[in-house]
């Protein structure tokens, strides 16, 4: 049931026709009325004419995950009227424009159906046809104001900000606003039972999504090279990094401190990040699943090689081209063994934008640690939706690590360098860069070699190197970031998840809690799994194991990686595109607990 | 790949280069090609090549893609970082370490099958980029490795050793190279050393992707009667289109060589190059001309060879991506870092 600061509006639109500007005056409005907020857009893989959803959640309780029920859909969108009016909560609120009655369409007797004529309003009040359309988004903005309470000073206000440059513009919106919250105040009994009010919630938050944290990350760590091929939903990763680059980072006479390669393709993308890698220089690509298929061959070198770079996942919908502007979490098995032979690779799995920012200075300074690709799993709902995100913050201490890299004067006091032999015990060798010195020159394969670096056929010299590479693994599950667990008094069982499963997971746990049923939670953060997930596998006899895909595929790595047993993890799925609401997960616990109560 | 230590033996009367060192501390580890390999030569001619230029061993780094062609850096400058890649990916590795480094010479070994079939898009578009190489693509016709299928720059009518006819359409390394924007293009034999190590040398010193497509007969798989990347085929069918000298920065300066009907080309690196015609109808700057005459001359059962065409001027990748005068992969940190204050800037209009 809606309440006050406590419900969803969804919008229907055809993508094109400029509703991105509407839909985030709305989400900013509530924002700075102090409401949690999350922001999220259903969007087509298509540039116009198609349909596309934004879905914005208040929670003054600040659950961010998608709630899964709308309480008000503006039906901007003839084409799917059926559809959002089948997807309202019963007693729910249907704005549609009304310059075109629909009653014989629009017909539910559970739900209330609001006109308001916004086409005929904007024809009557603009001249120009384009602004006629845009103007249309902005008055429905006008009549939530007028039905919700919105704070029509903070809608004027940020309108002012957006369009400082651009005065016409300005007015236009302004006009616009008013249209609608006048319409909607005068034909419409306002205001609806549950209104937005201004409260103290997010206090220093900020609204970012997880590609643009995970690009200022990138620049932060110190990261000079990007080479990408253009693939939603990344693209905006590599968006940003360009442009806070350009921001920071280059001098007066234009010349730059950054490169950034628009790639072929996929193979040649990874290829130019690991010969920048090998060069020296922190590395990086932003990529989607079908470029980690086509770079699978490549990561197999890195890992045998030891190559530092890194990768950003965010994942969309597949198998194959799939479903490529929603989410889904399924890249987690074919990142962990991506290319043939025995591979492994580290990954990261932030879920909230602030831990894109910090996992991708994590990233590099692992990649560099370990010597090795490292991948970070985020995801579309994660990397292209407007997320309310703790405050990011900077060290300015920090310092990048570099791992091993011997330098020139190390080397002109040694007798000879041999590039993979585990001189320190942790399973990782010391490294050179080209052009060092004399000494430090080696020949880097993805054959067969030896600890010093040389071509092998030898099955003993192979399989030492393999086996070191095995131990640095070991070592890398030590230094990786470590699961983050939280007890409940009284627990009976366990949760687990990873990446956006995040949100769903601490609001489905507080619904069971208020059920009485009390669960110990662990949000993963990395592989290799740490000692901490052994033993929570350990500690429960029965774990929900939540995930975004259809294959189990976190909790299959659990149970080949960290002793997890199949009768004791549960699977609890969701794989339609759309992100996870909390009400699947508590659905899920429930049934298996009558379920195991009945057995 | 050599697992073989080449004895190292130097004599005391050897020549030296201008950095002390002689050929000896050019070479590599023991070719384990097949004996006769026309890759040997190159890998000979090229060792002259960076010796004569007096090029650092430790600031040369040599990729390379994978089949016969392919393992031989490690037959080369044993004391220079080696990069041996995934099959016809060199260029991508390349385009990557040139970019963050570009004080570091980079030599690129590639073979037709690695260049012309599964690596073509990559080859293309690092000339396409203009970084700044030497790509040599060791070119047999045949996949040496896997024991004698043709590869794509397999001559139409040319037989497999086994009586097999070619029917496709073969590509030219060159004639793509001229097409797709590279600025320097040539073609040698890896049995002519005397036009090869010029070219190697003007290669080298080319501001630019310089592309040296080089016929390399495969003794085992493709040398034989009905073949037309053979060394008889290869020797009898060659046309020189003239000699091609390589002039080191400091003969130029000292003497105004006479000139007469050569052509001659400044490189931006130092050095230039001096052309001397034998067909007085080509001109080697004329990029549609000489587009024109290779395909005649391919026409006439001919093979081209020398330096073909010579951009000299192209911005390159560097230059494209404004790079600046320090590598990036040297910049120290405090430069890369906009620091807390300006992170916090940023969120002031987030909210």
């Amino acid at each position: 049931m809606p309440a006050d600061n406590d419900f969803t509006i969804r919008i229907a639109n055809v993508n094109g026709t400029g509703s991105a500007s509407a839909n985030s005056l709305l989400m900013k409005t509530l924002f700075r009325m102090g409401i949690p907020v999350a922001g999220k857009n259903y969007f087509p893989s298509n540039i116009q004419g198609l349909p596309t959803w934004y879905e914005v959640r208040a929670s003054h309780r600040g659950y961010l995950a998608r709630s899964g029920s709308v309480d008000i859909a503006v039906a901007m969108n003839a084409e799917t009227y059926q559809r959002d009016l089948r997807e309202l909560t019963s007693g729910g609120y249907l704005l549609y424009d009304s310059t075109w009655p629909r009653r014989e369409v629009l017909r539910r007797e559970d739900v209330h159906i609001l006109g308001v004529p916004l086409a005929r309003m904007c024809n009557e009040s603009f001249d120009n046809a384009r602004a006629r359309i845009l103007m249309k988004n902005i008055a429905y903005v006008g009549v939530l104001a007028a039905l919700l309470e919105l704070d029509l000073d903070i809608i004027r206000e940020l309108l002012r900000q957006t369009f400082a440059r651009k005065k016409p513009l300005l007015e236009a919106n302004q006009i616009a606003i008013g249209l609608g919250y006048d319409y909607a105040r005068e034909h419409l009994h306002c205001p609806l039972p549950f209104v937005a009010r201004s409260m103290e919630g997010p206090g220093s938050q900020i609204i970012i999504d997880g590609n643009t944290a995970a690009a200022l990350g990138s620049v932060y760590a110190g990261a000079t090279f990007g080479a990408w091929y253009p693939i939603t939903p990344s693209t905006s990763l590599m968006d940003a990094f360009r442009s806070f680059c350009a921001r920071f980072r280059t001098a007066e006479d234009g010349s730059r401190d950054y490169c950034v390669i628009q790639a072929e393709d996929e193979l040649a993308a990874i290829g130019m990040v690991l010969g920048a890698g090998w060069n020296g220089a922190r590395a990086f690509t932003p990529t989607s699943g079908p470029g980690i298929s086509l770079m699978s061959e490549f990561l197999g070198y890195g890992y045998y090689a030891e190559i530092p770079a890194v990768l950003f996942d965010v994942q969309r919908v597949g198998p194959s081209t799939g479903m490529p502007t929603r989410t889904q979490q399924g890249d987690i098995l074919s990142c962990a063994y991506a290319s043939h032979g025995d591979t492994r690779h580290v990954l990261l799995f932030p879920s909230t934008p602030k831990e894109c920012f910090e996992m991708a200075a994590t990233a590099f300074d692992l990649a560099e640690r370990l010597q090795t690709p490292v991948i970070v799993l985020s995801d579309l709902d994660l990397g292209m939706n407007d997320w309310m995100s703790e405050e990011l913050t900077w060290d300015d201490e920090y310092r990048p690590d570099r791992g091993k890299v011997l330098r020139a004067e190390q080397l002109e006091e040694m007798e000879a360098f041999h590039r993979y032999l585990d001189v320190d015990g942790d399973g990782v060798p010391y490294r050179t860069l080209p052009g060092e010195h004399p000494r430090g020159a080696f020949f880097t394969r993805g054959s067969g070699h030896n600890m010093y670096g040389g071509y092998t056929e030898n099955a003993g010299e192979y399989q030492e190197v393999l086996d070191r590479l095995r131990r640095k693994w070991d070592h890398a599950a030590t230094i990786v970031p470590r699961a983050e667990i939280r007890t409940a008094p009284g627990a009976q069982a366990g949760m687990i998840t990873l990446g956006t499963g995040h949100s769903a997971c601490r609001e489905a746990l507080d619904i069971l809690a208020g059920r009485g049923v009390a669960l110990d939670y662990m949000k993963i953060n990395a592989f290799p799994f740490g000692a901490e997930v052994e033993t929570f596998l350990r500690d429960h006899k029965r774990i929900y194991v939540v995930e975004q895909n259809r294959d189990a595929q976190l909790r299959t790595l659990l149970i080949n990686e960290a002793g997890g047993r199949a009768e004791q993890l549960v699977e609890v799925l969701h794989y339609n595109g759309m992100p996870i609401p909390a009400t699947s997960i508590v659905s899920a616990v429930e049934a298996d607990m009558l379920r195991d109560r009945a057995a | 790949m050599s697992y073989i230590a080449r004895p190292k033996v130097s004599h005391p009367a050897l020549a030296r280069n201008e950095l002390g060192l002689t050929m000896r501390d050019y070479e590599g580890g023991m070719s384990t090609l097949c004996a006769g390999c026309g890759h040997d030569s190159i890998t000979g001619a090229l060792i002259q090549a960076v010796f004569e230029l007096s090029i650092p061993p430790h600031r040369m780094g040599k990729l390379s893609g994978i089949g016969c062609s392919s393992k031989t850096p490690a037959y080369f400058a044993a004391s220079s970082h080696g990069f041996n890649s995934v099959h016809g990916r060199m260029p991508s590795v390349s385009t990557g370490a040139a970019a963050v480094n570009g004080r570091l010479q980079y030599i690129g070994i590639s073979g037709d099958g690695d260049s012309l079939s599964i690596g073509i898009g990559q080859f293309v578009h690092a000339m396409r980029r203009n970084l700044n190489m030497l790509y040599l693509i060791e070119d047999n016709g045949v996949y040496g490795l896997t024991k004698g299928q043709f590869s794509a720059s397999a001559d139409t009518g040319s037989t497999a050793k086994r009586g097999e006819v070619n029917e496709q359409q073969a590509i030219d390394p060159c004639l793509l190279a001229i097409a797709s924007g590279c600025g320097f293009v040539a073609r040698g034999f890896s049995g002519d050393r005397a036009q090869l190590a010029p070219l190697l040398k003007a290669g080298l010193s080319h501001r630019g992707f310089a592309m040296i497509d080089v016929i390399s007969p495969c003794v085992t798989f493709n040398d034989h009667e009905g073949s037309t990347k053979s060394y008889r085929f290869t020797r009898e069918n060659a046309y020189p289109i003239g000699h091609t000298d390589f002039i080191p920065p400091e003969v130029e300066i000292k003497a105004e060589l006479g000139v007469g009907e050569a052509q001659r080309v400044q490189l931006h690196g130092g050095g230039s190059i001096l052309l001397r015609k034998l067909d007085h109808e080509y001109d080697a700057s004329d990029r549609s001309a000489a587009l024109a005459y290779l395909s005649r001359r391919q026409g006439n059962g001919e093979v081209a060879t020398g330096l073909l065409f010579v951009e000299e001027g192209g911005a390159d990748m560097h230059e494209l991506a404004r790079l600046g005068e320090t590598p990036l992969a040297d910049l120290p940190y405090d430069r890369l870092c906009p620091g807390s204050g300006a992170l916090a800037d940023l969120q002031d209009r987030l909210r």
